[in-house]
């Protein structure tokens, strides 16, 4: 799940981007409205966690331009003002959520998954497949109820799939949540880190569709 | 609390009253001189009508009394008016020159109406007072006397007196209410801006549309709407202060506890180790803010206008200069030979706060390798003491705000808080002396304290 942070305090930047790391998200930050625009335009995030005050100019401003353009990616919105009157303001304009600061780096991460889930349409914490089953919470895989080391690129992939049952992933649309700008990519990731998945949950689990990308297959 | 409306009302009623009143006087009086007049002439007119009809005094005594009241009778009966009140208003005598009374008319006195001669005059009789008028014929020896009855007389002129007054009086309640009204008419626009005002929320700062209002309730208006905006304005400036406050006392507080939990949650000694330093690096940052904020507190505190002692301001900055530019900037501080020896009439603690965060900002916002430069200058009698750097320098939309509490603008830094500006120019202040922020043309930011000659020593 890739989350663009959206944070000019150097020191929280730097640990929203680590922290949620660790939590199991892919992450990208930035400092001000200008390089989020950017960002934004660049690739497609699952999440946003964005600052309202930056200086060049509102998060509120990034909000009402992606809402106006018909991006409804879910946005938490982080803040220092916590009145009534702000977090009214704040979801009218198109957010989704809200934390005052300074809050708690877990309940960033549990609100950031609810939003994702709730984006996808599901109202269940786990996602479940055939005979699998995924907690992005606990960041724990079972198959059969018996549980699942993967790796944090496996799960990623894994935790992408089975979020979107059905649809077809291309190899770079699976990079793109696997990967921060800063991290560099390597060849044939993708297919190793499926290869790897295939040997540890059964060659029928995902499918590849020849030309265009992967989904999940039938078999468990 | 007086009402405009009552005032305005007794005003003119006032006024109005004492125009009518001038006029109705002025009428009465014109009135009754024109009625005496016209009286007199009628007194004169009978008097020498009955002179003319007498032919000779033989006449008289040959036909007798009979004939001489006849004849005094048909010219008293000059009707004046058809009124039963005035009938019988004329009297008339007729003396022969020795004092025998050879006529009278019905209503006149039987003593003599005039002891004079000829011409008007005002006699007494019998408590009453006549106005007479008196014609002597000397070629037949009589005298004709004929007399108004004041009493009579000033009934007549009363009466149309009256008779001019009554609607006039009439008048005044009517007048009075129209009055009344047209005050309350003329002052509806007022009542309607009061109203506008009493519907008002207390939040609600907008101004109030002048649509059409009279001339006078304009600058009313006027005044008003500027009162709102500047209520308006200061609210603005309170919400930003207390949104930037919030922001720049929570975000560190936010960072150090994300950072705390990044450092619990990771096995990667890497990671834990970045996350401490980070912490160590906004503890510093958090305790410089709690430094600055001590500092406004102080610098509002401290009572005595009066410098306890003159400081001088090139030790000051050599000393400033060791202790900042430690500080992991690489970044040299240029003091100009003339600073040493200058002494200001500061007080030292108040200039070191000044020099100290105008030094910091400069130091903060230098690309390593450059030059701050601190020197002095006279400006026709004004020491001008300046600090410039080779940052940024402030975007002209943001001047107008560095110097507010908790501002920080687009070049912002990550170590700054937004107060530094904010202080020295509170400092400043106390002083006597001004900051002036001036973007170089070679970029970079001149910070100019400017000095009144009072404070140079």
């Amino acid at each position: 799940m890739r989350v663009l942070i959206v944070e000019d305090d150097d020191i929280l930047r730097d640990g929203l981007k680590v922290g949620l790391a660790l939590a199991g998200f892919t992450t990208d930050a930035v400092g001000t409205c200008d390089a989020a625009a950017t960002a934004l335009a660049a690739n497609g995030f699952d999440a946003i966690v964005l600052d309202l005050m930056l200086p060049d100019g509102s998060g509120m401003d990034i909000l009402k331009d992606l809402r106006s353009g018909q991006n409804d990616t879910p946005v938490l919105l982080l803040t220092a003002r916590d009145t009534v009157r702000d977090r009214v303001a704040g979801l009218d304009t198109g957010a989704d959520d809200y934390l005052g600061k300074p809050f708690d780096l877990d309940e960033v991460a549990a609100r950031l998954r609810a939003l994702s889930r709730r984006s996808t349409g599901r109202a269940t914490a786990a996602l479940e497949w055939a005979s699998l089953r995924l907690d992005p919470a606990r960041r724990s895989v079972e198959q059969a109820g018996r549980p699942v080391q993967l790796s944090r690129r496996e799960y990623s992939i894994l935790h992408t799939l089975m979020a979107h049952p059905g649809l077809i992933f291309s190899k770079t649309k699976l990079e793109d949540r696997l990967y921060g700008w800063q991290e560099e990519i390597e060849s044939n990731a993708v297919e190793v880190h499926i290869h790897h998945l295939r040997s540890k949950l059964g060659p029928g689990l995902i499918e590849t569709v020849r030309g265009i990308g992967y989904r999940l297959g039938g078999a468990g | 609390m007086r009402s405009l409306r009552t005032r305005l009302f007794a005003i003119l009623l006032v006024t109005t009253g004492l125009l009518w009143l001038s006029a109705t006087v002025w009428i009465f009086l014109s009135t009754r001189a024109e009625v005496e007049r016209v009286l007199d002439a009628r007194l004169m007119e009978a008097a020498r009508m009955v002179n003319s009809l007498i032919v000779s005094p033989d006449m008289l005594k040959e036909e007798g009394d009979a004939d001489a009241n006849r004849l005094i009778q048909s010219a008293t009966k000059i009707p004046l008016l058809e009124h039963p009140h005035y009938d019988r208003q004329l009297s008339c005598q007729i003396w022969s020159l020795d004092g025998t009374l050879i006529g009278k008319s019905d209503s006149a006195p039987d003593t003599t109406l005039a002891p004079h001669a000829t011409g008007f005059s005002e006699t007494v009789i019998n408590g009453e007072t006549w106005r007479v008028f008196a014609v002597e014929n000397a070629s037949l020896g009589v005298r004709v006397l004929v007399g108004d009855n004041l009493r009579i007389r000033d009934r007549l002129v009363n009466d149309m007196v009256k008779g001019l007054l009554l609607p006039a009086l009439l008048i005044i309640p009517l007048l009075a209410v129209l009055i009344w009204l047209s005050v309350g008419r003329g002052l509806a626009p007022l009542r309607k801006l009061a109203g506008d005002l009493a519907a008002r929320e207390a939040s609600d700062l907008h101004a109030i549309e002048d649509l059409g209002t009279t001339r006078e309730i304009s600058p009313v208006l006027k005044s008003l709407n500027g009162l709102f905006a500047r209520v308006a304005g200061a609210r603005e400036r309170e919400q930003n202060f207390i949104a930037f406050a919030a922001h720049e006392l929570r975000t560190p507080l936010a960072g150090l506890k994300t950072q705390a939990q990044v450092a619990l949650a990771s096995d990667d000694g890497e990671i834990r180790e970045k996350a401490l330093g980070q912490i160590v690096a906004g503890v510093d940052r958090t305790g410089k803010l709690v430094r600055q904020l001590l500092d406004i507190a102080s610098v509002g505190a401290s009572e005595s206008a009066e410098p306890a002692a003159d400081c001088d301001v090139g030790e000051m900055l050599t000393a400033l200069r060791t202790e900042l530019v430690g500080q992991a900037h690489r970044v040299d501080v240029a003091i100009d030979a003339q600073l040493f020896g200058l002494r200001i009439g500061m007080d030292p603690n108040l200039f070191r706060l000044v020099a100290r965060n105008l030094l910091e900002n400069a130091l903060n916002h230098s690309p390593p390798g450059a030059t701050v430069s601190c020197s002095c200058k006279m400006e026709v009698d004004r020491l001008v003491f300046a600090i410039e750097d080779m940052g940024p320098g402030i975007p002209d939309e943001e001047m107008p705000h560095v110097t507010e509490r908790f501002f920080r603008g687009r070049f912002k830094t990550a170590v700054g808080s937004g107060l530094g500006l904010s202080i020295v120019e509170q400092a400043l202040d106390r002083t006597g002396a001004e900051l002036e922020l001036r973007n170089c043309q070679s970029g970079g930011l001149s910070a100019r304290i400017v000095l009144p000659p009072s404070l140079v020593r």
